[in-house]
């Protein structure tokens, strides 16, 4: 097959794109410019589109001997995945723009300009499974459950699928940094990238406050009485519990943590950990990762709610539009935006966005 | 194997080059070093020297050695305008052709942002040509304000030879620089007779190596150096004297402008062949810029509905080497600052391919080419059509 690998400038996507030429396959390595300015060098595991990723990325094709270019998808980056990670918190959920990025960026804008010029799918560093079946690819978790990457992948739809390669799904990430040492890899022990790429300082709150406004306005309880200020609402999260600046204690002396960010009349209602607590989950934009489960019936499965989040046992049903989740023990503190994906054992069924909780 | 229509970014090294280039390199001393060995080097370097001074038209000592193009036009942009300014506070304004090389725009928007210059642009017609009418009108009216003028002999992305003679005439007293390295080589080229102040020319765009140019500037007149050091180059450019490059930069100069008019035939030849049967297979391909006056090899060519780099990717993958206008520090292609400064579209300015011959380009080439135009425009263009 004629691959296109992303390469990040990382050791997963170095070693993946290695592996795909040992496959056989004809791979042209690609870097994605996501940053119209992009920051000159990497700070700690911070940032992956900066210059110094690039020419990381530009050595690893070298030493593996494939073509390499750099892709400008700064635009596209900008609007499918920064101006929706802005918009989501403006009316007070949590995104998860990872999951936009690999939905809008690497398995859409790039997989179908990879089509377009005659190439038949995308190579990424990505740690996830994929098995052929009579029902087509599906999507499993990796062997590595500190490296599974699924959740995140769990935006691809059959086609996105069908184009996907994660030759790194079968490997233990120590096994891929030795490998990547074996095969005279420079970037073998490159540090992992964590946060999110395009807030190079790490800082989520003070970004979105110079992006949102740092409006103060009330702290109140579930009652609605008034027990402090914050500095933007946006800067919270459900079941955050740290940083609130509540001086006023609980009755019982119990911690209170976030429960509500309402953007409208800038409030952020705080209560006691029970009041997290969540039984039912809805979900909008339901993509499924391989056969659809039958509309209106119960199905039992297991919900993740995070990257590396627990596997929380539950019976959901869908209608096609939405998903409802009955989890069999309750879940404390999710916000809405967060990304819902449904497994079965292993396998991925598929995802959805939090709208709602009960 | 490989075909290379690239002779814009660098030329292959002639044998010539070659030869002079090991020879030297085998031979021990120091250029400034006063014992017997050291005279033999500096012996070697200034025969170079009066070689390619004669080749250039101007005297020996006009020529200034340095380690790249960027750096002779950097020394020429920055001494001149530091010149100026310490005797003449005024004396701010620097002209310069808007399709400059990044070699001449760096620096002298550097100057702009850091030590108060400010910039007069000249525009370029729909054509490639710089507008002589703005230039009289700019040197009428803040003269006295001007501390150079810059415009490049010919542009490096279409080709199109600038009408240098006429603006060192508009120019009167102001010194006029030129970045010929396009030129230098490859069509007539005469320092002297164009009256310049200072131009640039470099080794490795004629068959000569990298790391080796020259700022050729007037007898008498001094720049504010950059490099501070032992002064061996006219107590302007410092650092030892790169003599295997210099004597490789001579032996290629004298290689290339003695078949110089051959040269030329036989490239313009090819281009007009490569025009021909491009736009036999992709008929609605525009081509940017004149094609006269302008340099032999050169050709700029808008794909109507397709991005270059998707364009250069492809045409990779069947082994033909072209080019995209620039990439930005992290690699991004970048719409030409040439094709926007002659009007063209920002859209058609992302779908132009710049193809330069040079003398090892064969027929044979140029029909491979053709046979996969067609393919590759079509993916390009399926590419593009899915945004």
């Amino acid at each position: 097959m004629k691959l296109i690998a992303a390469m990040s400038g990382g050791v997963d996507s170095a070693v993946a794109a290695a592996r795909a030429v040992d496959l056989g396959h004809e791979v042209v390595g690609v870097h994605l410019a996501l940053s119209s300015n992009p920051q000159k060098y990497r700070s700690g595991a911070r940032g992956c589109c900066t210059i110094e990723d690039s020419h990381d990325a530009r050595r690893a094709a070298d030493v593996i001997g494939i073509p390499f270019y750099i892709w400008d998808m700064a635009e596209e980056f900008h609007e499918g995945v920064v101006e929706n990670f802005i918009a989501e918190y403006s009316i007070g959920r949590t995104p998860n723009p990872c999951l936009r990025c690999n939905e809008k960026i690497k398995f859409a804008a790039v997989l179908d300009r990879a089509r377009a010029l005659g190439f038949d799918g995308v190579v990424t560093g990505h740690y996830a499974q994929m098995k052929e079946s009579s029902q087509g690819r599906l999507m499993y978790r990796a062997a590595d459950p500190a490296k599974d990457q699924s959740y995140v992948l769990a935006v691809l739809n059959t086609e996105q699928l069908a184009g996907a390669h994660f030759p790194l799904g079968d490997t233990v990430k120590s096994d891929t940094r030795k490998e990547a040492k074996s095969r005279g890899l420079y970037v073998a022990n490159k540090p992992d990238s964590h946060d999110i790429c395009f807030v190079p300082s790490g800082d989520n709150a003070g970004w979105l406050r110079e992006r949102l406004g740092s409006e103060s306005g009330p702290i109140v309880d579930e009652a609605g009485v008034k027990l402090g200020e914050h500095q933007g609402a946006y800067t919270y999260t459900i079941g955050q519990r740290r940083g609130l600046g509540i001086t006023i204690p609980a009755a019982g002396g119990e911690p209170r943590y976030v429960l509500k960010i309402e953007p409208k009349t800038n409030t952020v209602v705080v209560g006691d950990h029970e009041a997290l607590a969540v039984n039912k989950i809805t979900g909008e934009k339901v993509i499924w990762c391989g056969p659809v489960p039958a509309g209106f019936e119960v199905h039992r499965g297991f919900a993740q709610v995070r990257a590396h989040g627990t596997p929380l046992e539950c019976s959901y049903q869908h209608d096609g539009e939405t998903i409802v989740v009955c989890l069999d023990q309750p879940l404390y503190g999710l916000a809405t935006g967060q990304g819902l994906v449904i497994y079965d054992d292993d396998r991925v069924v598929g995802s959805a966005t939090v709208s709602a909780t009960e | 194997m490989s075909i290379y229509f690239d002779h814009a970014a660098t030329t292959p090294l002639s044998e010539a080059a070659a030869a002079a280039l090991i020879e030297q390199m085998r031979k021990l001393g120091n250029a400034s070093s006063l014992h017997t060995p050291g005279r033999s080097v500096r012996k070697d370097v200034e025969e170079a020297r009066e070689l390619i001074g004669q080749l250039v038209g101007a005297a020996p000592s006009e020529i200034v050695f340095t380690g790249s193009g960027t750096e002779a036009n950097n020394l020429a942009i920055k001494g001149f305008y530091w010149k100026a300014r310490d005797l003449n506070p005024r004396c701010k304004v620097i002209v310069i052709s808007e399709f400059e090389h990044h070699a001449i725009l760096d620096p002298v928007e550097w100057l702009e942002e850091h030590e108060g210059a400010e910039i007069i642009r000249i525009p370029i017609t729909a054509t490639g040509f710089v507008d002589l009418n703005f230039l009289s009108e700019v040197v009428a009216t803040r003269g006295d304000e001007i501390a150079v003028i810059a415009v490049m002999h010919s542009n490096n992305e279409i080709g199109t030879i600038q009408p240098i003679a006429e603006i060192v005439k508009i120019a009167g007293d102001i010194p006029v620089h030129s970045d010929a390295v396009q030129s230098f080589g490859k069509v007539d080229f005469n320092f002297a007779e164009l009256g310049l102040t200072s131009a640039t020319i470099s080794a490795h765009k004629i068959g000569g190596p990298l790391g080796v140019a020259a700022l050729v500037l007037r007898r008498g007149l001094d720049v504010t150096p950059i490099l501070h050091g032992g002064g061996q180059e006219r107590d302007i450019r410092s650092g030892t004297l790169n003599a295997p490059a210099i004597v490789s930069f001579a032996a290629a100069a004298k290689n290339t402008i003695g078949s110089m008019a051959a040269n030329d035939q036989k490239v313009r030849a090819l281009k007009a062949e490569l025009i021909a049967a491009l736009t036999t297979e992709i008929p609605d391909i525009r081509v940017n810029g004149a094609q006269s006056p302008s340099l032999p090899g050169i050709v700029n060519l808008t794909f109507p509905g397709t991005e270059s780099d998707g364009l250069l990717l492809l045409l990779d993958a069947e082994g033909i080497a072209c080019s995209t206008g620039s990439a930005c520090s992290a690699g991004v292609p970048r719409p030409s600052h040439v094709l926007l400064a002659m009007g063209i579209s920002e859209r058609d300015a992302r779908s132009s391919l710049r193809f330069s011959l040079g003398i090892s380009n064969t027929s044979a080439e140029i029909a491979k080419l053709a046979s996969v135009i067609s393919a590759v425009v079509d993916r390009a263009r399926a590419a593009l059509a899915r945004t």
